[in-house]
């Protein structure tokens, strides 16, 4: 099988040197012991929690603030702070003095446990996140796998949260969101299998190798067959769908259900749900790159001595590119929220098994097509 | 206490259409009785709707108002002709303009006095410019309910211009008391007609702007076609008027059929559904009505403005009667609001200056007594599409 016979001539492919991939900060960290205590198994979990808590409180929130004063003419958040950048942290502070609420007629295991599951759902997902040829948290050889089952743990916190507040609309919020959630996995999942299929392999870092050589953006899986942006897109619907994010905000649905399954939430139970929702938004649009559109990958490439690509390639560059195209479809599905209205339950649902899945599965036996007897 | 339906698999098969093996296999469901309101982000106010839905489906809706009952009739017995005036404001306070025409209309009936020609189109201007105002947040809030946030921000930057218009005029953004029993509070500044104008001119485009974002959104069609049909028979039967009734197809308008002020020398259309992008009667009905009559409005502020008398000494009191005390007598005034009809029956006693009994003809509370019959099989989702599209005001369906 020759890569890239459709869209690069051979004798450029011929030279295309893949990055080894070692993880080589990680097997550092995993070494590291300060008094014989293993701190450094610990420094490898917290260091895509502190990331998220730094992304939420600046891309997710003040972003999506400003992203979408943008679109409506406003100026946003502007008093706190140089530009508002303050506002979030003044925002955390007014959430963590609140008073710890829970109703008198909730059923108070769920109601506590809910917004944890879900956080842990969104982020456990993060240890397969390869945010650099050297740093992935755990290079599991199912690390595509592993990533979308820990995800489905996010749907019961959501049930733990809407039947526990014990209100009528929290609990169809949460029915919603879980028909939603499970509905969307299939699609969501057959659009993976199509670039799993085209990496080869089901583990993260393999599947960003399989996408590297010189010639940059040419080399990534998008571009490597003629239906694999049709599953990128569909996996992005999913995706939406998955996070919650509008137009597929049935559960949370603020003018129909108030807030869906976190009406009775407050303080930072409110506050974990709302991290729980921006990081699942950043590890999908992470998990997106990574299956098509390079990963780690420099986007640019080496033009005869302008080495572009080898200039930007490397463990730090490797984390700068990720993290970029992971805001990227941050950025975009905050575009999408602010401008399209919501979908009705029913279309939703006509939408994932009429339209999405049937699509999805057609372009999954063409890519299998396509990889055994065209690549 | 919540209402009851009876619980019978055969009226569950006929009303909500499930099909017969859910029947014979008892899987049947239960009524689950769902408050929603007051406190709801889509109910436009205080008002409470009662459903009871079968899943996501509501077999039943039953409105219960009054939470925003401020006894308007009764306070309008106590008080002077004049100071009535403000309290008609406060009923439907996105279109104060027109409701203070309507009684001010009545007031002038049982005085039988002739108002400046002046006066009358200033009075149409501003009340078109409030149509215009209160049809923004009509549209701005549905799309609000639909779930589309953006056009509403849009839609309030340019409602932003009319109020400021309307503040300059009389000092206040909302409730004027502008138009007084024989004339008007204040006279037009100097330039406020070319400032109209401009406004006409520029928000124009924005109509244009405003329809491809949210009217002619795919989503925002699919939410609300062929959602809440009302036929024009049960319109007319539950005497529903202005964009309720107009998007059921009847072509009623009382600016047209019962003319009052300077309308019947003005040109302008009565809106109703062609039915090429809605259903007739549907929500997406309704809310197209809205939208066309903005533009209808535009031009009825351009027409007046080309026409209206200009005179440098002019008094808007000049025609303000310093007493009111009207002859014994009853009268009915009613004009075109933008939520539907409006009327005054006030009866003078002869012997006061306050009137012996004021009744206001809300057209939100008769356009609200249809939501039963439209939420009935629909989705949650449906009925605040199908609210929205009625377009209430809380302070005039509870006055």
């Amino acid at each position: 099988m020759k890569p890239l016979a459709l869209l690069v001539p051979d004798a450029l492919t011929a030279t295309a040197v893949p990055v080894q991939a070692e993880n080589s900060w990680v097997k550092a960290f995993e070494s590291l012991e300060v008094f014989g205590v293993p701190v450094g198994i610990f420094a490898i979990p917290a260091i895509p929690l502190v990331f998220i808590a730094l992304y939420a409180l600046y891309v997710g929130v003040y972003g999506e603030r400003k992203v979408s004063a943008f679109m409506q003419d406003r100026i946003g958040p502007n008093e706190t702070g140089k530009w508002g950048l303050l506002q979030t942290i003044a925002d955390i502070l007014k959430l963590i003095q609140k008073e710890d609420i829970v109703p008198i007629a909730a059923d108070k295991p769920l109601f506590v446990l809910g917004p944890l599951i879900i956080f842990v759902g969104a982020f456990a997902a993060y240890a397969v996140l390869p945010f650099s040829s050297e740093f992935i948290g755990a290079d599991l050889n199912v690390g595509v796998f592993y990533a979308v089952s820990i995800v489905s743990v996010e749907a019961v916190g959501i049930l733990m949260c809407g039947w526990g507040s014990n209100n009528k609309w929290s609990l169809f919020g949460a029915v919603r969101s879980v028909a939603q959630v499970v509905s969307y996995e299939i699609p969501a999942s057959i659009a993976i299998l199509v670039g799993v299929m085209m990496a080869g392999s089901l583990s993260m870092q393999k599947i960003v190798m399989s996408q590297s050589g010189e010639l940059g953006i040419l080399h990534y899986a998008v571009f490597q067959s003629p239906v694999a942006w049709i599953a990128m897109i569909i996996y992005f619907i999913a995706a939406l769908a998955e996070c919650n994010r509008a137009p597929f905000d049935i559960p949370e649905a603020e003018s129909e259900l108030v807030s869906g399954y976190f009406t009775e939430y407050g303080g930072m139970k409110f506050a974990m749900i709302f991290l729980a929702e921006y990081a699942s938004m950043f590890m999908t649009s992470v998990i997106l790159s990574v299956l098509f559109l390079g990963g780690w990958n420099s986007p640019l490439p080496n033009i005869g001595g302008v080495a572009l690509n080898d200039w930007t390639s490397g463990p730090v560059w490797g984390a700068f590119w990720i993290i970029l195209k992971g805001f990227f479809f941050v950025i975009v599905m905050m575009w999408v929220r602010w401008t399209f209205p919501r979908f009705r339950v029913d279309q939703l649902m006509y939408l994932c098994w009429k339209v999405l899945t049937p699509i999805a599965l057609l372009i999954f036996v063409f890519a299998a097509v396509w990889e055994l007897y065209v690549r | 206490m919540a209402e009851t339906l009876e619980y019978s698999p055969k009226t569950r098969l006929s009303q909500t259409g499930s099909n017969q093996y859910i029947v014979e296999k008892d899987l049947d469901t239960e009524y689950m009785t769902l408050n929603m309101g007051p406190q709801h982000p889509a109910t436009h106010g205080v008002l409470r709707v009662e459903l009871i839905t079968d899943g996501e489906v509501v077999m039943k809706a039953t409105p219960h108002m009054g939470y925003l009952h401020r006894c308007f009739e009764k306070h309008a017995e106590a008080l002077d002709y004049q100071k009535v005036i403000p309290y008609t404001d406060r009923m439907d306070y996105l279109s104060a303009m027109n409701t203070e025409h309507a009684f001010v209309m009545a007031v002038e009936k049982l005085l039988n006095i002739e108002v400046p020609r002046r006066v009358e189109f200033m009075r149409v201007i501003v009340a078109e410019l409030q149509r215009i105002a209160s049809h923004q947040v009509a549209i701005a809030t549905y799309g609000l309910d639909i779930g589309a946030f953006t056009p509403f921000l849009h839609i309030m930057r340019d409602r932003e211009h009319i109020l400021t218009l309307l503040e300059w005029l009389c000092g206040a953004r909302m409730l004027y008391n502008y138009i007084w029993v024989g004339g008007v509070s204040h006279n037009f500044p100097p330039k406020f007609k070319q400032r109209v104008a401009e406004f006409v001119k520029y928000y124009k485009p924005k109509v244009d702007e405003m329809m491809a974002l949210l009217t002619e959104n795919e989503l925002f069609i699919e939410r609300t076609r062929g959602i809440g049909i009302l036929p024009a028979d049960v319109a007319i039967n539950y005497g529903c008027s202005g964009p309720m009734l107009r998007g059921s197809g009847v072509k009623w308008d009382l600016r047209k059929n019962d003319p009052y002020s300077i309308y019947p020398e003005l040109e302008f259309d009565v809106v109703v559904p062609d039915g090429k992008l809605s259903i007739i009667g549907d929500s997406l009905s309704r809310h197209l009505v809205r939208c066309y009559e903005i533009y209808e409005s535009l031009k009825i502020i351009q027409q007046c403005i080309d026409k209206m008398p200009e005179d440098p000494n002019f008094d808007p009191h000049a025609a303000v009667p310093k007493r009111i005390k009207p002859p014994a007598g009853e009268v009915y005034a009613r004009d075109e609001n933008p939520r539907g009809e409006v009327g005054f029956y006030v009866i003078a006693d002869g012997k006061g200056t306050k009137p012996f009994r004021c009744k206001a003809r809300a057209a939100c509370f008769v356009n609200l007594s249809v939501l039963p019959e439209l939420a009935k099989g629909n989705l949650i989702s449906d009925v605040v599409a199908i609210l929205g599209s009625i377009d209430i005001v809380l302070g005039e369906v509870d006055r």
